[in-house]
Formats: structure tokens, C-alpha cells, sequence
């Protein structure tokens, strides 16, 4: 018995949560948020939220792993039992590790792993709730993350989803979008470079209508990229503005 | 030839930095004409090179570098010390003896075993192979008291300071004994604990503020408030 599909774009235009067709669903992003790991980031974008948590580069355990002239990049994607409303099983499923796959596929332009023959980077990205995007919010995080964790990046990589929805070619898509529209687009760039790392379709498009999708999704990933940048900035911004007010004070 | 940030301003991965005739220093890549950032630090532009100073950053091992590391493994004849770097370092027994190694003449446990800590100074390093370490240096050696501290290693010229201004200016206002190492552990030994627990917070302070201006100074009087608190109640409402 399928589930009824409920009305995805209302007459004024409206989305479900009252959002245009281009517009972001709320960002927040923090970085550093974890103390055990090497660099980390937390990214939450509308109901989805996402940890990233990235260590090394270090040495690989299992050694016939290594390279002898790159460095790897290890990518765990995992869903939380409870990032669901039906409970998930912890054990890592297809979807899970092809998402793995992809994540890495989509960091690894950004990294220069010929610096560090013979060591990992390991990057776990842990979806505390799922709503949609969190491929996506995954590797917006991660990239925080190793850029927080000091391994030097070419850029940072920002991902957003766009695709079609009661006809509507809309950006951001939440779960109930993707589940019901037409065609979800994931995409992923580096852009100050200007390069595509992720792009992805699952559904049905005409060319023109892929052309659209990807111009909404670079729009969308340039926005984040913005944001992605303060919240780096943010730390250390915050840490000067503590000291000078606190100079003030003493005056 | 252009400048798209000034100097010392916060600079993220991907930043543009300039564009024209610069040589990439350090945490810089060039692609074409373009500079780009490749670490979160301050923008530094000397005699044409364009070069970041990272906020965080992680050790890479350089020839001759003084590190303080732990002994995780013993083998026949050397160690492996892992000394918070992307690779594992290894120290040859010969390397401590100063004379070829004889195997049944010396066991290695007796010497070093895991758990200890050591300092030692690099001896060689290339990107292919695991770092090569010796301590065959006065100086160097295991390390028998004192407290560990860790600092992201690309904090560390800034503990040592111009000309080593900071690390001159604590040892004498807290009259500790600081051994600092490349790789960003410290080792310090002082007269008190109340001594070591203000260094150990003076050398946080100094990774969490490296990079507003007039850390020295900030330092400096952090700590003589807090030595002349320790005197008494006249000084408290100075």
C-alpha cells in the first residue's frame, strides 16, 4: 500500500516549509566541536544534522592497506539508530557504504595526498538526524572538519542537493521532497576552483532541466561556502574580540 | 601582481590569495598566476613569497629538530616512537649507544621500554620512509620527571618568540626549566606545583592567543599578577 502523496508546492509557490523554489533551508554550522578527535565540524541544515570527525594523517593499521606514494582517505558514512523515525539498525548498511564511497570520492580532489605516502586520513561522518540532504550536509562537514583537523586542502568542498518537485525545479530538497518529487540532484563543488566533485541524479529529467538543476545547485554550494568560511573564521575572530574587550576593561 | 588580503589577516582554505609574480611559501599552492591557501592561518607576504602561518597545523619531522616522543614498540635493534607526526619515528639502538649495535651484547628493554618518554633529535627524513631519530646528543635522553604539555606544533616559533623573547620571558618570571620540541610537546620542570600549573596555563594561553598582537606582554603580566596574588593581600587590589 503506497503512502498518498502529500501537496509538495501550495498555489502561491510555497513549499512545505513555506521556502521558495531556491532557497536554502536553514544552515547553522560550528566547528571544533569535539575534543578527542584531530579536526571536527557539526552542521545542521533545516532537521538534518550531521557530525564530522577526522583523524590523522596517520599511520595504517592494517599495513597492506597503505600506499607507497599517497596517503588514503577513509570515509565512514553512518545513520544513527535514532536519526530516523523508524529505528535504523547500527549495522552498516548498502546504502551506508556506497554513501562512504561517495563522500570520499567527493573530498579527495580537495586533499593533496601525495604529501603523505603511506598514512590514512580517516573521516566519520555520523548522522544524528535525517531529513533529507545528509549526503550533502555530510560532506559539507567533513571538508570542515579537515580543515579543521590542519591537513591542507586545495578549497573547502560545499554539497546541497537540488531537483524537481510537483514540477517545480527547487533547491535543498528535505526528506519529504525526495521522497515524493520527481528527481533529486546531489551535487558537490570546490568553489573557489570552480570544480565539480559529486554529481548525482536519481530520477527523471529532461537535459534542460538537469542544465537548471546544476545552476541552482552551484548558486546553493557557492551560499554555503560562504558560511562554511565564517564559521573557520569564527573561532578566532571570537578569541580576538574577547581580548580586546577584555583590554577595554582594564582601561 | 596582485594582493587580495593584507598582511597577518585571517585567511581560510580556498582563499585567494594573490595573483602575479609570488613564490607559494609555507600552506600556499600556486595553480597557474593563482595563490591559494591551503590551512586556516595569517596571511604573511616577505621578499615575494606569499606564505601562511597556520593556526593548527600537524608536525612534519625536519633534520635536526629537537622532539619529545613516546616509545611504543621495541624491536631487535631499535624503537619506534611515535612522536605525533603522520608517521611513526624510528631510533636505532646505535644511535644511542654511539658505537655499532651488538646485538648480544646489550637488550634493548634495559635501555628503553614502552611507555617511556624520551627526547631526541631527528636525523633524517624523507617522505617515503618512516623518520629516523637519534639521541646520541647531550641533551637528549629519557625522560625521568617533569610534565608534558601539547601545543600544535605550528604554534611553536611563537612559544620560542623572536629571538626567544617568550620562552626567555617565562623561564625567568616563573624560574622553570622548559625543554620545547618541534612537534609541539613541551617538557617542563618547576620548583612547585602552584609554578608548573601557572606555566602549564601561560603556554595554553599563548596556543589560544598566538595570533592577536602583544601576546608577550599579556603573558608576562598574566603571570606576575598571579605570583604577586600568591604573595599576599596587601598587593590583591593593585
Amino acid at each position: 500500500m503506497a503512502v498518498e502523496k502529500p501537496r509538495l508546492i501550495d498555489e502561491a509557490g510555497k513549499r512545505v516549509d513555506g521556502r521558495g523554489p531556491a532557497d536554502l533551508r536553514p544552515i547553522h554550522i560550528e566547528v571544533d566541536v569535539l575534543a578527542n578527535a584531530d579536526g571536527s565540524a557539526y552542521v545542521e541544515q533545516g532537521n538534518t544534522k550531521v557530525l564530522a570527525a577526522v583523524y590523522g594523517p596517520k599511520e595504517v593499521h592494517p599495513r597492506h592497506l597503505s600506499l607507497p606514494d599517497r596517503a588514503i582517505l577513509r570515509c565512514r558514512y553512518h545513520m544513527a539508530p535514532f536519526s530516523v523515525e523508524q529505528r535504523k539498525s547500527p549495522a552498516p548498511s548498502r546504502r551506508e557504504i556506497e554513501l562512504s564511497k561517495v563522500i570520499r570520492e567527493a573530498l579527495e580532489p580537495a586533499l593533496f595526498l601525495e604529501r603523505y605516502p603511506r598514512t590514512a586520513i580517516d573521516v566519520f561522518v555520523e548522522v544524528l538526524q535525517a531529513d533529507g540532504g545528509t549526503r550533502c550536509a555530510s560532506i559539507t562537514a567533513a571538508s570542515l572538519a579537515l580543515a579543521d583537523a590542519g591537513i591542507p586542502m586545495r578549497d573547502l568542498v560545499a554539497a546541497v542537493a537540488a531537483g524537481k518537485v510537483d514540477g517545480i525545479l527547487v533547491l535543498d530538497l528535505s526528506d519529504v521532497e525526495d521522497k515524493h518529487g520527481e528527481a533529486d540532484v546531489p551535487f558537490a563543488m570546490m568553489p573557489g576552483l570552480n570544480r565539480v566533485t559529486l554529481f548525482q541524479m536519481d530520477g527523471v529529467l529532461s537535459p534542460d532541466e538537469l542544465k537548471e538543476c546544476v545552476k541552482l545547485a552551484m548558486d546553493g554550494c557557492r551560499r554555503i561556502y560562504a558560511l562554511q568560511k565564517e564559521a573557520l573564521r569564527e573561532r578566532f575572530v571570537r578569541i580576538r574580540r574577547e581580548i580586546e574587550a577584555g583590554e577595554v576593561e582594564e582601561r | 601582481m596582485t594582493l587580495y588580503f593584507e598582511r597577518r589577516e585571517l585567511v581560510v582554505p580556498g582563499d585567494l590569495l594573490a595573483e602575479g609574480d609570488y613564490e607559494p611559501g609555507e600552506n600556499v599552492y600556486k595553480e597557474g598566476d593563482k595563490l591559494y591557501a591551503t590551512r586556516v592561518g595569517l596571511l604573511e607576504l616577505k621578499d615575494g613569497r606569499v606564505s601562511v602561518i597556520a593556526l593548527h597545523s600537524f608536525y612534519v619531522p625536519k633534520p635536526g629538530d629537537v622532539v619529545i616522543g613516546d616509545v611504543v614498540d621495541v624491536g631487535v635493534s631499535s624503537w619506534a616512537v611515535d612522536m605525533r607526526a603522520p608517521r611513526l619515528a624510528v631510533l636505532r639502538a646505535a644511535d644511542i649507544i654511539g658505537r655499532p649495535f651488538r646485538p648480544d651484547k646489550i637488550e634493548l628493554t634495559k635501555v628503553l621500554g614502552v611507555g617511556d618518554t624520551i627526547i631526541a633529535k631527528v636525523k633524517a627524513y624523507d617522505r617515503t620512509r618512516n623518520p629516523v631519530l637519534t639521541m646520541g646528543e647531550p641533551g637528549l635522553g629519557k625522560v625521568r620527571q617533569g610534565r608534558i604539555v601539547r601545543i600544535t606544533p605550528s604554534k611553536v616559533p611563537r612559544l620560542i618568540g623572536k629571538k626567544g623573547s617568550m620562552i626567555s620571558m617565562l623561564k625567568r618570571e616563573t624560574g622553570c626549566k622548559i625543554v620545547i620540541g618541534m612537534n609541539g610537546v613541551v617538557l617542563v620542570r618547576c620548583r612547585s606545583p602552584e609554578d608548573e600549573e601557572l606555566l602549564v596555563e601561560a603556554i595554553e594561553k599563548i596556543e589560544r592567543e598566538s595570533h592577536v598582537e602583544g601576546l608577550t606582554d599579556r603573558v608576562a603580566e598574566m603571570i606576575r599578577r598571579r605570583k604577586g596574588l600568591g604573595g599576599g593581600e596587601a598587593q590583591a587590589d593593585r
